[in-house]
């Protein structure tokens, strides 16, 4: 599938293929259609993360380029989980990227605007992927990565990002490293057509992760153990629509696997709050919270897919996708969606 | 909306002097979360310090809301600081050069600038964060105005016409935002004795002026009982009366 390699004007005119799991049917539409296929009893949650900056380029104590993209805040204030990059930038493909010099615990990356970090823990996964404690934090630290970083982004996107390119229409706290693009099409006129209609829209915050780092090590552990935050009037919200039987409608692979992580942890039931999940939904899942899910369009190679396995069987999904395809849809996070629902 | 007891996560621009210094001290002692806003660092520091070393919670980012690039780094940070931000004030705005001059010796860049500090910025920063109030079922925007949205004062031009197009975002941004809990409201905070007052008219007598304090409290007072005011309305000074 070709991507999408800048934003599109409008979003209601970007395409929807609709995969109905039970029935098997495909049916070509248009994201401005999306309201009418739901009504009354329909829930439909929403990522409200918006999107760090996340790409800051540095150097090394040795002079050496360092791109660090951050991959998600941990304990503590000025510490962060990254992934290094060696030089270059991104109009090479990740995986064609020099590896970043060799940094060890203790070894210093400095930014512009005084701005510095140094490494605390080397994982055994990649020695790519790091922890680091910044020498600010608060206001200091947060209006500095905004002001050093950029949005990450990737080979086939077509010019240099802004910040703007890189959020949903309903964003607030900045905890993810990328976009949660799924909702990236909802306009808000979308969405007050669905409010009309009866449906009920809620949201929580999920820290979407980076979604490739060009290190086969690494790119197989992804997604890695992202944080979410459910509001108390969502799991309420959600606790109504099962006893009466509604469909649950995810906005994005990361709103599934914040729903699917907490009722993992407690008994089946989505509970108010923080937390962390490491679960990786595939075939073998059996999902018991999300009933249907807005998605970009997922190649078979890439690990959304697998999780596309938990929502609708292979061979529907392939056959989903070589219509794609066929069909001229565009792929990767400017690109087209995919809603999974059965009628 | 919220009762007048409980905190909110409010962000204020032009926080560092004037209206918005008084206005970021008032909201502080009555609890809220502050995220402040303004273009030179060192006032605003101290003006957070000051918060902080009475006990309440503030936090500074140094951003210009005419810069295009500012509104995102401006609603991400308040947000990671303070959490979702329920209360949002558009207090910073610029005169443009002074002394105030007529039309025909504006210069277009000045009038340009003008509307992107007070109109353009206030409408992405608002932009950024709506939608999320919009989610989560409640916020307010206060878009701080003047009478000079109102009357045509000679030599005012570049300052009231983006007075009065805000004014009349305010309204627009209401009629769309019905029904969602998202209020927005002008405010007229009257002739107060401030720098912009003194850079503006210079030779004004000072004991006509109101002290910022003393509208801070109203305007607090304001934010506090917001859901008695009717989203799109314009409140005065004068009366401290909803403008018929």
């Amino acid at each position: 599938m070709s991507p999408a390699t800048w934003p599109r004007e409008s979003p209601l005119e970007e395409r929807l293929l609709v995969i109905d799991p039970r029935s098997g049917a495909l049916r070509d539409a248009r994201v401005g259609d999306l309201a009418g296929m739901l009504g009354e009893g329909d829930l439909v949650i929403v990522n409200d993360s918006a999107t760090l900056p996340s790409s800051l380029r540095g150097t090394s104590a040795r002079r050496e380029p360092v791109e660090v993209r951050l991959a998600g805040p941990m304990e503590g204030e000025d510490r962060f989980r990254a992934v290094l990059f060696g030089a270059g930038d991104s109009t090479t493909r990740t995986e064609d990227r020099p590896p970043p010099p060799r940094l060890g615990e203790g070894d210093r990356v400095s930014f512009d605007a005084g701005l510095e970090a140094v490494i605390t823990r080397v994982s055994s996964i990649s020695p790519r992927l790091v922890d680091l404690a910044f020498n600010a934090r608060g206001a200091r630290l947060v209006t500095s990565i905004y002001r050093v970083g950029r949005p990450v982004q990737y080979a086939y996107v077509a010019g240099q990002l802004e910040l703007w390119h890189t959020q949903t229409r309903y964003a607030s706290r900045p905890w993810s490293s990328e976009m949660p693009s799924a909702g990236r099409p909802l306009a808000w006129s979308v969405m007050l057509e669905m409010a009309r209609r009866g449906v009920v829209i809620a949201y929580l915050t999920h820290a979407a992760g980076l979604s490739s780092t060009g290190d086969p090590a690494l790119d197989a552990a992804l997604p890695l153990p992202e944080r979410f935050d459910i509001p108390e009037a969502t799991a309420q919200a959600i606790a109504a629509s099962r006893a009466r039987g509604g469909r649950i409608i995810a906005v994005g692979t990361t709103v599934a696997r914040a729903l699917e992580g907490s009722a993992a942890m407690h008994g089946g039931e989505v509970i108010a709050g923080e937390g962390v999940t490491d679960l990786i939904l595939d075939r073998q899942s059996k999902p018991r919270i999300v009933s249907g899910l807005l998605t970009g369009m997922h190649e078979p190679s890439a690990s959304h897919f697998h999780l596309l396995e938990a929502f609708a069987p292979p061979d529907l999904l392939r056959r989903a996708h070589a219509h794609a395809e066929e069909e001229g849809y565009l792929a990767h996070e400017f690109g087209d969606s995919t809603l999974l629902l059965a009628a | 909306m919220k009762r007048p007891n409980d905190t909110s996560s409010i962000l204020i621009t032009g926080a560092s002097r004037g209206l918005g210094e008084a206005l970021a001290r008032e909201l502080a002692r009555r609890g809220h979360r502050l995220a402040l806003v303004a273009r030179e660092r060192e006032p605003l520091d101290a003006v957070v310090r000051d918060i902080r070393a009475h006990g309440g919670e503030a936090h500074a980012i140094a951003a210009d809301v005419g810069d295009k690039r500012a509104a995102l780094a401006i609603s991400g940070a308040a947000a990671a600081l303070i959490g979702p931000i329920d209360v949002v004030v558009h207090n910073a705005s610029t005169l443009g050069p002074t002394p105030l001059r007529l039309l025909l010796d504006t210069e277009c860049e000045d009038l340009e600038r003008v509307l992107a500090v007070n109109l353009v910025g206030p409408f992405r920063v608002t932009k950024a964060l709506a939608g999320s109030m919009v989610l989560r079922r409640r916020g307010l925007v206060v878009n701080v105005s003047s009478d000079a949205a109102v009357s045509a004062y000679p030599t005012w031009g570049a300052y009231g016409v983006s007075k009065a197009a805000l004014d009349h975002l305010s309204k627009i941004w209401a009629a769309e935002l019905e029904g969602t809990g998202v209020r927005v409201i002008s405010i007229d905070p009257g002739e107060m004795n401030t720098r912009m007052h003194e850079e503006a008219i210079p030779d004004a007598d000072k004991a006509t002026l109101a002290d910022p304090a003393l509208v801070a409290r109203r305007i607090a007072d304001v934010i506090a009982r917001a859901a008695e005011v009717p989203s799109g309305a314009r409140i005065e000074a004068s009366s401290w009366q909803v403008a018929s």
